[in-house]
This record gives C-alpha cells, sequence and structure tokens, in this order.
C-alpha cells in the first residue's frame, strides 16, 4: 500500500514536533525514519499508525483520506519499544487478539485461527512456545511476539517504534536480519523508527532523516551517506570531520585546509570530511600522528592540524606503518555547506 | 577437550573423582536458613511470630478454648440455632454484596481518579478515605439518619417501594461504606502503573474501546481487584459499630452476628458467645483461603 503524508504539523503544547512533513511510501518499500530524540520521528509514525493526530496536513492510504480514520479502521501493524504485550495472554492468544476481536463474518474459525498462530509463530522462529506467558520469554523472544501480533491481521503497513531499542547488540542484530526477512517474505509495506543509523543504513531500502521535526533529507543508504544534501545529514549520518571556514574565490579555507567549494557562494561555510576521505598526499597539508590504532581491517588515526584542530583519518590496516610522526594529507572528497 | 561441566558431568562422576573432591561440609539445615544477601531474617521473622502470637493467635485461640468449655451438642446446639443461622446469612450475605456493589463502584472511582484530571480531585481522594478514619458509630447514626424513611434520601426511596434502613439493605448500605476506600486503594496503583501503550497495541489491532477495557485492561486489575474485594469482605463480615445504628437489630431479620456476640455477652454466656465467634472465625478464614487461592490462580502469569 503507498502512504502519502501531506504537509502535516502537529504540536504540543507551545512545541512543535512536525512542521510541514511530506513524505511518500512506495508499497511494499522498507523505510527508516532515523534522526535523533525530538526530531519527531516517533510523532510522525504514530500519525501514520492513527495514535497521534496532525494539527494541519493529511494522510493518505492508497490515495484515501484516512487523517482522523482511528488505529483500529487503519489495519496497521504497531510494533512498540516496550513490545506492549498483554501479560495475562499467552503468546498464541497475543498472537490471536486481533483475529479475535473481529465481530461477524470477518472473524475467522477458531481452526483458521489457529493456523494462522501456528504459521506465524513458524515465521518468526517460535514454534512450540505459544502457551508461554509473555514473562516467561526473553526480550528479544518477546518482540518477535509482538512482532507476530501486528503481522497477525495481515496489516496494510507495518509500523515498529523504536523496535530494537530495548535489546542487547547481539539480539538486536539477528533481529535487524529477522525483520528484513519477515519484510521480504510477507511484501508488506514497512517502516520503522531508529536513532541508530547502522540500523537505519543496514535495512532500510530508503532512509528519512528527520531534524527538528522536518525532513532533511529522503533517500537510499547510499545517497544520504554519499550525497547528504544538508549539513545535518552529513553530520548525523556516518562519521565525518567537521571544519568552520571560508568560502572565497570557489574554494573553502580552514587553516591550513583548502578543499574545492562546490558552487557554494563565498562567506563562511562548513566543510564536512568522511574519514576514509582523508588520504595521505605529498601535496596536501601536514597533521602530526597521535594515534594509530588497527581495528580488524581497518586503521583509525587520531591526528592533529597545525592549527590545534582534531583530525580522524580511516586508512586500511596495511598503511598503519605510513602513519608516524608528521604526515601530510588531503581530502580527496569534501561536503561544503554555507553557514 | 574443554566442555562446560553439566548437571550430568555430576552424576556420572566416577569413584575416583569423588574421592579427590574436598570432603562436603556438614550439611545445615536449610529449611528456614538460607545464606542471603538481604539479612535480617530471624529478626524479622522473630518479630512477626512474637506479634502475630500475642496480638492474633493467642487471642483467637483462648476464643476457641471458650468454646470448647461446653459438650459437643452444646455447641453444636448454640451454632445452628434458628437465631444463629439468619445473623450468619444475614453478616456473610450483606458482606458479599456489599463487597461485589464496591467491587464495581471502586474501579469506576478508581478509574476516574487515575485517569482523569478534574477540579476537586484531591478532594474526592480524600472523600475516599474517610471511611477509614471516620469513627463508625458516627458513620452508622449519619447513614441511619439519611436513609430513614423520614432522612433526605430515605424520603425519596419510600415513595418507590424502598426500604432502606432497619432492614438488611441497610446493613449492606452501612458495609459498602466501610468497604469502598480498600477496594479502590488496591486497584488504583495497580490501574497507574498499567501501561498505556498496551491499549494502544489492542485499538491498532482493531478492537474497540469496550473490548480493550473487557479483555485488556480489567483482567489486568484481577488479582488487585480480588485482593480488595477480600479485604471489603472481610472488613464487611466483622463490621459492628456502624452497622447497628442502621440495621434495626431485629431477631432473625436484621442482627448480625457479632451483635448476637454481643447480646450473648451481657447475659453472661461466655461460652455461646465464643461459639458463635469460632463459626465466623471458620468461614472467614476458608473464605480468604479459597480467594488467596483464585488470586494465585490470577498471577500465574506473573
Amino acid at each position: 500500500m503507498t502512504i502519502s503524508i501531506r504537509s502535516v504539523d502537529k504540536q504540543f503544547g507551545r512545541y512543535p514536533a512536525l512542521s510541514k512533513v511530506d513524505l511518500e511510501i512506495a508499497d511494499g518499500e522498507l523505510l527508516a525514519l532515523l534522526g535523533p530524540s525530538g526530531s519527531g520521528k516517533t510523532t510522525l509514525l504514530r500519525t501514520i499508525a492513527g495514535l497521534e493526530f496532525p494539527d494541519a496536513g493529511q494522510v493518505l492510504f492508497d490515495g484515501e483520506d484516512v487523517t482522523f480514520a482511528s488505529a483500529a479502521d487503519r489495519r496497521v501493524g504497531f510494533v512498540f519499544q516496550q513490545y506492549a504485550l498483554f501479560k495475562h495472554m499467552t503468546v498464541a492468544k497475543n498472537i490471536a487478539f486481533g483475529l479475535d476481536v473481529r465481530k461477524g463474518k470477518d472473524k475467522p474459525s477458531k481452526a483458521e485461527i489457529a493456523q494462522r498462530v501456528e504459521d506465524l509463530l513458524k515465521l518468526v522462529e517460535l514454534d512450540g512456545l505459544g502457551k508461554r506467558y509473555p514473562s516467561q520469554l526473553s526480550g528479544g523472544q518477546r518482540q518477535r511476539v509482538a512482532l507476530s501480533r501486528a503481522l497477525a491481521v495481515q496489516p496494510s503497513v507495518l509500523l515498529l517504534d523504536e523496535p530494537f531499542g530495548a535489546l542487547d547488540a547481539t539480539v538486536r542484530k539477528s533481529l535487524r536480519k529477522e525483520l528484513r526477512r519477515v519484510h521480504d517474505a510477507t511484501g508488506v509495506t514497512t517502516i520503522f523508527v531508529t536513532h541508530d543509523q547502522e540500523e537505519a543504513l543496514e535495512l532500510a531500502d530508503r532512509v528519512a532523516i528527520l531534524n527538528k521535526g522536518s525532513i532533511e533529507q529522503i533517500g537510499t543508504p547510499d545517497q544520504v551517506h554519499d550525497q547528504p544534501e544538508t549539513a545535518f545529514v552529513c553530520g548525523f549520518v556516518g562519521e565525518a570531520n567537521c571544519f568552520e571556514g571560508q568560502v572565497g574565490g570557489g574554494e573553502f579555507k580552514a587553516g591550513a585546509l583548502r578543499l574545492p567549494a562546490g558552487g557554494v557562494r563565498d562567506g563562511s561555510a562548513t566543510a564536512y570530511v568522511r574519514p576514509h576521505d582523508f588520504v595521505l598526499d605529498d601535496g596536501g597539508f601536514a597533521v602530526r600522528v597521535d594515534r594509530a590504532h588497527v581495528q580488524g581491517a581497518l586503521t583509525t588515526v587520531n591526528a592533529t592540524a597545525a592549527d590545534g584542530r582534531p583530525i580522524e583519518i580511516s586508512a586500511s590496516r596495511a598503511e598503519a606503518p605510513r602513519f608516524q610522526g608528521t604526515v601530510k594529507i588531503a581530502a580527496r572528497k569534501a561536503h561544503v555547506y554555507a553557514a | 577437550m574443554w566442555r562446560a561441566r553439566t548437571l550430568d558431568d555430576d552424576q556420572t562422576m566416577t569413584a575416583e573423582t569423588a574421592a579427590r573432591r574436598p570432603p562436603a561440609p556438614p550439611s545445615k539445615r536449610t529449611l528456614f536458613r538460607r545464606r542471603s544477601a538481604i539479612p535480617g531474617f530471624g529478626l524479622t521473622m522473630g518479630v512477626t511470630l512474637t506479634v502475630l502470637s500475642l496480638i492474633v493467635l493467642i487471642p483467637l485461640s483462648a476464643v476457641v478454648l471458650k468454646a470448647a468449655q461446653q459438650s459437643p451438642a452444646e455447641f453444636w446446639a448454640v451454632a445452628t440455632s434458628q437465631r444463629s443461622l439468619a445473623a450468619y446469612r444475614l453478616s456473610f450475605g450483606a458482606a458479599f454484596v456489599a463487597a461485589v456493589i464496591n467491587g464495581v463502584f471502586g474501579v469506576l472511582t478508581a478509574w476516574a481518579l487515575v485517569r482523569y484530571d478534574f477540579p476537586g480531585k484531591t478532594l474526592v481522594n480524600a472523600l475516599v478515605d474517610l471511611p477509614f478514619a471516620l469513627p463508625t458509630a458516627v458513620a452508622g447514626i449519619a447513614l441511619a439518619t439519611l436513609y430513614a424513611p423520614t432522612g433526605w434520601v430515605g424520603q425519596f426511596l419510600t415513595p418507590l417501594g424502598i426500604k432502606a434502613a432497619y432492614n438488611p439493605v441497610g446493613v449492606t448500605i452501612a458495609l459498602i461504606f466501610i468497604g469502598l476506600p480498600f477496594v479502590v486503594r488496591t486497584i488504583e496503583p495497580v490501574l497507574r502503573d498499567a501501561a498505556e501503550d498496551v491499549e494502544e497495541a489492542a485499538a491498532s489491532l482493531g478492537a474497540n474501546r469496550i473490548d480493550t477495557i473487557l479483555r485488556i485492561v480489567l483482567p489486568a486489575l484481577a488479582p488487585a481487584w480480588l485482593t480488595g474485594f477480600a479485604m471489603a469482605f472481610a472488613r464487611g463480615v466483622g463490621e459492628y459499630g456502624s452497622v447497628i445504628f442502621i440495621a434495626g437489630n431485629m431477631p432473625y431479620k436484621s442482627e448480625i452476628a457479632p451483635l448476637l456476640i454481643i447480646i450473648q455477652l451481657e447475659q453472661f454466656e461466655y461460652a455461646r458467645a465464643a461459639t458463635i465467634a469460632v463459626v465466623m472465625l471458620t468461614v472467614s478464614f476458608t473464605m480468604l483461603l479459597v480467594i488467596n487461592a483464585i488470586q494465585a490462580w490470577a498471577r500465574r502469569f506473573d
């Protein structure tokens, strides 16, 4: 199902949570809403779910206006950060709940519901745990139950609010893969909220980056990482060295650093250089190496420029011995934004 | 090859390895004493048992001993006399009905207090506790005056053919008054801690508001509700002060069991008084045990 968000505004008291947000989500897409806390990403997700209602703007599902439709009428599957399982019900009853509360001829037979529960437990690899209570499961298992409970109603869209936020790193990684697998198996349009860029970049087809209630950029993980449209995106997604400086005559200058300004008008500007975009170059500027340490296949170098600016460089492991004393480096790529 | 030692390894241990093991320390009694990071078990348990004995167990044993001064036939005759049976029926029946009614209104009151903000909320909150604080005789007299056929409330009930004082209805009204705070105060914290996202989850799964309340919110309250119900019921069974002013106290009709005990005492029939007390004790204790068992079952998901 396609989802259109059209210039949605939402305020909490005097604090604007969303301002003029536009977003188009294609059928079957896996989209991440990425942003720091307070950026409005959860509010946007809850607005799509029908758990919050916008002050202005529209939410369309397949072209149909659902802006003020209740959550119950929208047929969305919602997965909460804290699972929100019904603790007095068994796992199977939890998953069956959405089907069980249907009325009249919409309600599947007992056997159909049992079959569906069985299938879903298998899908999230929890077969045989249907009779347990949520308190008898681990965090990762609980989140899998929450996921299959949301999927049980065959939602037209699956919404997940920081689904892995409360889990430890190992479980988080495996559940990420699991979500991707479930998404590919069901083909349901999926939107998830996260503040973890690694999670967003690894899992999503497209990433929408939010800041202070507005969308800064929407694009594929590669696009937002390699071609950040705003300074915020550049600083938020991936590692970057940040330089405050001046643009003059098509060139960005900050201390000894010279970068092509790429069309940015003259005046103060901010430049971002990814650690891996700094390379050893005899024509470059001198930095003093403070520390070079090997991490797996990479060398991370902490250096200081002549004007005292700290610089982080990422190089291949083989280059580690060359980062000693004072070296000359240059940026092979940079992002410059007018201040 | 190294592998984790499991229980099986221990069980299949050979005589040789067993011999190399240092001798096990002599096993101490572990029924009451377990090594624990939280000290004070001995002290707290000792004080608890002493106080329970002095305040509860010994007086109750004395009641049983007193009743045992009679022959079994005498005991049985007093325990099952028509007047006693009528009194038990009224005491337990009215306490049960009052606890059920409190069970309904207590949940609504707790709901209103937890879920909404309204002017005068602090006042309502304080009013709920008033039955705890007010001398019960004052409550009884006030209720009797209000619900008497000529009272402020009673005058409107009389034309409808409802008599709300000096009969079992009056007893029930007094017991509702006495028991309300028990239900409200046990439900309130549980309702406050109940996560909102659970209700949102139910809504997103297509449940309407009524389904959500009946199938999600109320079942989660069940254990706390049972506690409140049991406390209100137990208090109602034993209540004396407020009831006697509104009950009318007609033998066989509106005479509660505690009053019957007092009447026997005033006639210096101590053994008879103790007999009725023993019957009430046994019934109450059994019912509380049953409610506790139901509660344990209702908490099976924790």
